[in-house]
Order: structure tokens, then C-alpha cells, then sequence
């Protein structure tokens, strides 16, 4: 046992997470009613990045991992958006 | 840590999260596609995101949160030796995944009722960026969709592993395993829903 | 190093398990028979590539049909593509040699999930048996390129669905092995064996390792999303429907792009091992070979539009990617001059693997130089889709990689086999195919500057003295080959006995017996020496 470092989380700190997931999914929905053009985008894709943060580091216990993991899922997201950052090169300026 | 190679902990952790990083990028082509399109079709992207229903969206999204609470919480009680509340939350998270599927499914079939399929007449009369815009909700939720009953059958092995106490308080990593799959399907929703439900 | 351990049944002998013959191996775990597994494969469809090749080759020894009709062409250069890319090339060095030799260089029993490696190479075969499979059924053999391009894989009518879910199978293949391969360099190196001491075949495969695992499912969706097109008709791609069909180009190359650096980093891995081991000297600049390694990884990703700039891409695009792509040059040649200056006053022995390396820094410099004459967007217009991007990318593939994986025979199948083979044959070898090869592909960096289009059934007179020199090169080549497995084979079947060090080396594959145990070490391996520092080593032949 005590050579696994798995992190336990209680049930209240996971219950917690949870009532925050579902607290951002209901702004999400009410912010999105309100017609802020296409400054919308930002803001649904900002709380869906705050919402999904929580669930990497909770849900996927990313907080209790050790360093390198946590670069290495970094290293993946940054990678993703050089991808679509770079098309951007090209669909941008045609 | 001096056991069997084969009892990495650490190393299996190490595979399974190499292997959701396929997964984000896999889903990331996508992703790639939508923002071209988003960008060159912001209008009619707003027009076709109105069709699609608000309501079943939300309620999927947190079937979706709240079964990821609950393999979360299998994880912990087996980790402190609970294997019937390990067990029993496992159903449950498999029991959302269901239900989840069942909404789509009541969703999907309304798109096709309304005429609204790939290569349908209705959709060929609309302006192209509709027509992208539900091309991409097919193939996104789809593919999310396969992923969804695939987790279903993962949750499925790891309750045979809970019971054949294959899955332990002292060896749990395939349950740990499993739920970081689940949870990626999770997260992947995250985003789907606002760029398909709520974006202008 | 002696000979008197007590001697363990090698891993021909002991599978591990109850199981005897066929099943012994087509179910095994063990990364060395897994590895012969895809070595035999990639071998055999690299002898149908070849095949397909010659066949190219000879239909284009003079202008108008020769031997086969313009449908069946496509589908031959479609196929020699797909194969040669998908199925000899990308799991050549890495599934194969890497399986082989990198347990064993980090002092492991074997990778770090046995299991799922079986099952890489069950995918591979099923992806392979598929590919075949779409050869002879639906409407023909695919005539798209190995490239799929959109919108002609969309509307074709041959089988391309079955093709292009090969390589989805094939895709996910390779992606376990680098998951695999990864998890071992982190979690299985032997005590000792630091970041550091790390034998640099190992770093060259985590580099690739990243690549697999961050850049193949782009080209997975891809490839799934040409199926979805096919059958669905959902108009992603299709500019009627809205679609825009330079984004399946991007889409591609995001993957096709590093792809090359998962063809190519392994190889020159191969090469970093060998040139110090018989050059008797510690390989030169250690830290910036490793580094640069990791440097092509990621400055790889960047550059994949530069195969695109004909495409109708955007100026601003066409700009950056250009600049970015002449960046790559650096870490590649931070290399060659590393692997020169090891040489320079080392006291060099010429033997089989260290000709085929040599062979490797020549051709692959000139697929390289060449290279930057693609990446630069002005002359890249002018020889755009002729046969100067076909001459250049078979210098780094066949030049880089084959040679490469050329090498890496002649250095390490005689550890796993316990014999060597005629070293006199596989140098006479090394010049037929060497001479054979420039025969074929020089002449075809003339008629690209000249304007011959590839993949063109016919072509106007004036190519023709260029296409019937590059003919007979191929001919010559192929006798290369032929001598060169013909020799290989009868080395590891009734070759010379060797003991554990023919060559050498010090890096930890030399310490165990050949062919090695099951578990690959008979004693604890020991790791105080640097892997390229040649003190007190001895050969054992």
C-alpha cells in the first residue's frame, strides 16, 4: 500500500468539485443567453477552460501528480493549439 | 517499488495519460475543422446552433459531470478499501453513461425527423456553413459518441476486475485507468457543448 | 568479457511459455521475438514496395505505355506509397530494431507493457493483411497517392474506404508502440543507466516516441474523416457543400509532416551508435545529438505547410513556414557534423555497419540540402510536385531510413543471431546498391529541375534520356538488394559463431550473450562505463 502514492480525495472535496462543475455549467448556459456578439465565443470557451481545469486537476488528481506529468499534459494542450493557431496562418490571411 | 515490472504503478499511469493525449489530439483535428469553419461561417453558425436543443445539451452535460463525480468516487472508496460502494458507483457511472446515450440517441433522431442528415434535401437548400455546421455536430458527437459506449465497456470489464478482486484497496490502477478515460470523455464534452449548443 | 556463465537457453529456444512453434511467437511477449516479428514483416513488404517499384520504373523507361495501362500505374504508385510509407518505413527502425535492441540497451528484461505490444503488432498485421485486402476487392486498387488527397479520394471509385481504415489500424499500431517505448525509457532504465548514459538509439527513439503519440491521431481523424466522407457524404472537404479541401491538406500534413521525423529520427539514432564503435572513439558533442533529437521533435511539428505552398495558401502562410522549415535544418545538421567530427582522428576500422552508415550521412546530406530547396517558396513553385520532390524524399527515406535500417542489420542481427555473416559480400553489397541508388535517383533531380511532373503515366521525349538512366539504376539496386539479403540470410542461418562483443561496443546490448536469454541478461548488467567511452572493451568475435 504504501508504495502507491495514489492520492485519496474525500467524498466531501469531490462533492465540492462537483457543485462547482455544475455552478459553471449553469452560468455558462444563462451568459450565453445574453447576446454579447461574437465576444461570446471568449466567454463560453473561458468557462468551459475553468470547468475543465477542474476536472484535470481533481477528477484526474493532475493536482497530486508529479511534475513532469503535469508538463507533459501542458506540452499536449500547447501542441493542440499550435495546430490550430498555425492553420490560422493560412485561413486568416486568404 | 522493488516488485515485477509488470506491478508499475507509476508506469501505467505514465501509458494511460501518453494515451489520452492521443485522444485530446485525436478529437483536436476536429477541433482544427470547427475553428476554420467557426471563422468563416460565424452567421450561419449562429442561425444552425439555434436548432439544436438547449435543454437535452444541458441535461446531457451534467449526466456527464456527474457521472465523472461518481467514478471519481469509486476510485476513492476503493482506495480505501470500500469495494461494494466501489462497485456500486461504478454501476452508476456506467447507468449515466447510458442515459446519456439515450438522450443523443432521442436528439439524433429528432435532427432526422426535422430532415437535418448528412446529404439530406433540407440541408442541401441551406446555406453551406448550416450544412458544415451539423457535418461537424454529426462527426463530433459521433465520434464522442463511440467513445462514450466504449467507456461503457470499460466501466463493464472493471466491475467483473471489482468483483474477481482483481481491482484492490492495494492495486487499483486499472480502475484509476478506467476513470481517467472516463473523465477525458467527459472533458471533451466540456467543449463540445458550448461550441455546438451556446455559441452565438 | 568471457564466455563462462553459465549458459541459459537463448530466446529461440525459450519462449517463456508452454506453447510450441507458430503460437510460441505469434503470441509471445517478448520484445525480441516481437521485434523479428516485425522485422520479417517490414522486410517482406518491403520486397513487394521494391517490387512495385521496378515496376514504375520499368513502365517509365520510355514515353506512352510500356507494360500496364494508366489505371493500373495509379494504382501501382498508390500502393508502392502506401506501403513503402505505412507499413516498411514507419515501423522499420522503431517497431522492429527498436523492439529488438532498446530493452536491452536500458538493461531491461523487456518493454514496459509486454502485453500491449503483442498487441501493436497484431494490429500492424491486421492493418497490413487489410491494406492488401483492399488490392482485390470493391472497385479496384486505390489510384488516390499515398497521400489521399481530397477531392479526388472523395469522389473515386475505387476502394479507398478499405485503404485508408488500413492505415487507421496502422496509425493506432505505431501510436502503442511510442506509448510503449516511452513508458519503458521513463520507468524501466537499469540503475546506472542515467538521462545522460542513455545509449543515444534510446533517445532517438523518445524523441519519435513524442511524435507517435502527438502527431499520428491528427492523421487518424484524417483518414477516418475520408471514410465518413465516402460513406456519409457530409461535405467537409467539398467546396460545393462548403467544405474546403486545402484544410484536409493541412490536416495531413500536421501528421504526414513529423511523420518523417518518426521515419528518420530512428535512423539516425541507428547511426549515432555505430559511427562511434568503430571509430573507437566517444561520439562527439553526446548532450547536442540527444538534444537535437528532441529539437527535430518539436520544431518538426511547425513546418508541415511547407508541402503546401502550390496549394493556394495564404502568402502570410507560405512566409512563416518557409522560415520555420529551414529551422529544422539546424538540429539535423548539428548532427552530421557531430557524427564527422567523432570520425576525425578516431582510429577507424571499416567494417559492414560503419560502410552502411557512411552510406547513410552521404545520401541523407543530400536529401537534407536538397530539402531546403523545397522549403524555400520561391524555388518551390518552380519544382513543385516534379520528380525533384520524388528524387529528394526517396535521398531521406530509402537514402536516410533504408540505409539506416541497412545498418542497423549488419550491426545488431548477428548479436541476435549468433552468427555473422560474409563481411566481404555485404561491403560489395553496400557498392552495387550505393552505386545502383545514385544511378536511380540522380538523374531524376534533372528531370524534376527540367519540369517532369511526378506521378505522370507519360511524359515527353525530352525526359527520356533521364527516365531510362533512372531505369537501369533500379535494376542495379535491385541487384544490390538481392546480394545484400541473400548474404544476411545466410550469415544467420550458417554463419560464423560469434561471442557476445563482435563489434565492440559498450553500450549494454554487447554485454549479453548472442543470441541473448529470454530475459535478456544472464548476469547484472554493468553499467559504470559511459555508453560510447571504449577503455578496456574488448571484441569477442
Amino acid at each position: 500500500m504504501s508504495e502507491h502514492n495514489g492520492h485519496v480525495l474525500s467524498v466531501k472535496l469531490l462533492t465540492y468539485i462537483l457543485a462547482v462543475l455544475l455552478l459553471l455549467t449553469f452560468i455558462t448556459v444563462a451568459a450565453t443567453r445574453v447576446d454579447f456578439g461574437y465576444f461570446k465565443v471568449v466567454v463560453a470557451l473561458a468557462l468551459a477552460t475553468t470547468k475543465s481545469l477542474f476536472v484535470i486537476l481533481f477528477f484526474m488528481h493532475l493536482k497530486y501528480e508529479n511534475r513532469f506529468i503535469k508538463f507533459i499534459v501542458f506540452m499536449c494542450f500547447l501542441i493542440l493549439a499550435i495546430f490550430i493557431g498555425m492553420t490560422f496562418l493560412d485561413v486568416a490571411y486568404r | 517499488m522493488s516488485s515485477h515490472v509488470h506491478k508499475d504503478y507509476h508506469g501505467a499511469k505514465l501509458g494511460m495519460w501518453l494515451f489520452l493525449f492521443t485522444e485530446v489530439l485525436l478529437f483536436g483535428g476536429l477541433f482544427v475543422l470547427y475553428s476554420v469553419f467557426l471563422s468563416k461561417y460565424p452567421q450561419e453558425f449562429h442561425d444552425a446552433g439555434k436548432d439544436l436543443n438547449v435543454i437535452i445539451g444541458t441535461l446531457n452535460t451534467v449526466v456527464l459531470l456527474v457521472s465523472s463525480y461518481f467514478i471519481a468516487l469509486a476510485i476513492s472508496f476503493i482506495q480505501r478499501g470500500d469495494k461494494q460502494k466501489a462497485i456500486l458507483f461504478t454501476w452508476l457511472t456506467m447507468a449515466m453513461a447510458l442515459f446519456f446515450l439515450v438522450n443523443k440517441f432521442f436528439e439524433w433522431k429528432a435532427k432526422f425527423g426535422h430532415g437535418i442528415y448528412p446529404t439530406s434535401p433540407h440541408l442541401a437548400e441551406l446555406p453551406h456553413g448550416e450544412n458544415i455546421f451539423f457535418g461537424l455536430y454529426y462527426v463530433m458527437t459521433g465520434l464522442h459518441g463511440i467513445h462514450v459506449i466504449i467507456g461503457m465497456t470499460v466501466m463493464g470489464f472493471m466491475i467483473h476486475f471489482l468483483k474477481k478482486d482483481a481491482i484492490r484497496q492495494d492495486d487499483f490502477v486499472k480502475l484509476e485507468n478506467a476513470g481517467l478515460y472516463w473523465h477525458i470523455v467527459d472533458l471533451v464534452w466540456i467543449f463540445l457543448f458550448p461550441l455546438f449548443y451556446l455559441v452565438l | 568479457m568471457n564466455n563462462n556463465t553459465t549458459a541459459l537457453p537463448s530466446f529461440f529456444e525459450d519462449s517463456g511459455s508452454d506453447r510450441k512453434g507458430i503460437l510460441s511467437w505469434l503470441l509471445t511477449t517478448d520484445h525480441k521475438r516481437i521485434g523479428l516479428m516485425y522485422l520479417y514483416m517490414v522486410l517482406g513488404m518491403f520486397i513487394v514496395g521494391v517490387c512495385l517499384g521496378l515496376l514504375i520504373r520499368l513502365e517509365l523507361i520510355a514515353p506512352g505505355k510500356d507494360i500496364m495501362e494508366a489505371q493500373t500505374y495509379n494504382a501501382v504508385f498508390t500502393l508502392h506509397g502506401v506501403i513503402m510509407i505505412f507499413i516498411v518505413v514507419i515501423p522499420s527502425i522503431p517497431a522492429a530494431i527498436g523492439n529488438l535492441v532498446l530493452p536491452i540497451q536500458l538493461g531491461a528484461e523487456d518493454v514496459a507493457f509486454p502485453r500491449l505490444n503483442l498487441f501493436s503488432w497484431w494490429l500492424y498485421l491486421i492493418g497490413t493483411v487489410l491494406a492488401l485486402f483492399s488490392l482485390f476487392t470493391g472497385g479496384g486498387a486505390p489510384d488516390t497517392g499515398w497521400t489521399f488527397y481530397v477531392p479526388f479520394s472523395e469522389f473515386t471509385t475505387t476502394n479507398v474506404n478499405v485503404a485508408v481504415l488500413a492505415v487507421f489500424i496502422l496509425g493506432f499500431s505505431s501510436i502503442l508502440t511510442g506509448i510503449n517505448f516511452i513508458t519503458t525509457i521513463h520507468r524501466l532504465r537499469a540503475p546506472g543507466i542515467t538521462w545522460t548514459k542513455m545509449p543515444l538509439f534510446a533517445w532517438s527513439l523518445y524523441a519519435t516516441g513524442w511524435i507517435q503519440v502527438l502527431a499520428t491521431p491528427v492523421l487518424g481523424i484524417t483518414v477516418l474523416l475520408i471514410f465518413v466522407e465516402r460513406v456519409l457524404g457530409v461535405g467537409l472537404f467539398d467546396p460545393n457543400k462548403g467544405g474546403d479541401p486545402i484544410l484536409y491538406q493541412h490536416l495531413f500534413w500536421i501528421y504526414s509532416h513529423p511523420a518523417v521525423y518518426i521515419m528518420i529520427l530512428p535512423a539516425m539514432g541507428v547511426v549515432s551508435e555505430i559511427i562511434p564503435v568503430f571509430a573507437r572513439k566517444s561520439i562527439f558533442g553526446y548532450k547536442a545529438i540527444a538534444v537535437s533529437s528532441l529539437m527535430i521533435a518539436f520544431a518538426g511539428s511547425l513546418v508541415w505547410a511547407h508541402h503546401m505552398f502550390t496549394s493556394g495558401m495564404s502568402d502570410t502562410a507560405v512566409l512563416i513556414f518557409s522560415l520555420l522549415t529551414f529551422i529544422v535544418a539546424i538540429p539535423s545538421a548539428i548532427k552530421v557534423f557531430n557524427w564527422v567530427a567523432t570520425l576525425y582522428k578516431g582510429s577507424i576500422i571499416i567494417e559492414p555497419p560503419l560502410v552502411y552508415a557512411l552510406g547513410f550521412i552521404f545520401l541523407f546530406s543530400i536529401g537534407g540540402l536538397t530539402g531546403l530547396v523545397l522549403g524555400s517558396a520561391g524555388t518551390d513553385v518552380h519544382v513543385h510536385d516534379t520528380y525533384f520532390v520524388v528524387s529528394h524524399f526517396h535521398y531521406v527515406i530509402f537514402g536516410g531510413t533504408g540505409f539506416g535500417l541497412f545498418a542497423a542489420l549488419h550491426f545488431w542481427l548477428p548479436k541476435f543471431y549468433g552468427r555473422m555473416y560474409n563481411k566481404r559480400v555485404a561491403n560489395w553489397a553496400f557498392g552495387i546498391l550505393f552505386v545502383g541508388f545514385n544511378t536511380l535517383y540522380l538523374p531524376l533531380f534533372v528531370i524534376g529541375l527540367e519540369g517532369m511532373p511526378r506521378r505522370y503515366y507519360d511524359y515527353l521525349p525530352q525526359y527520356q534520356t533521364g527516365h531510362l538512366i533512372s531505369t537501369i539504376g533500379s535494376w542495379i539496386l535491385a541487384v544490390g538488394l538481392l546480394i545484400m539479403f541473400v548474404n544476411l540470410y545466410r550469415g544467420i542461418t550458417r554463419g560464423k559463431k560469434i561471442g557476445r562483443n563482435p563489434w565492440g561496443g559498450a553500450t549494454l546490448e554487447w554485454q549479453v550473450p548472442s543470441p541473448p536469454p529470454l530475459l535478456n541478461f544472464d548476469k547484472e548488467p554493468d553499467t559504470s562505463g559511459k555508453p560510447y567511452s571504449y577503455k578496456g572493451v574488448e571484441r569477442d568475435e
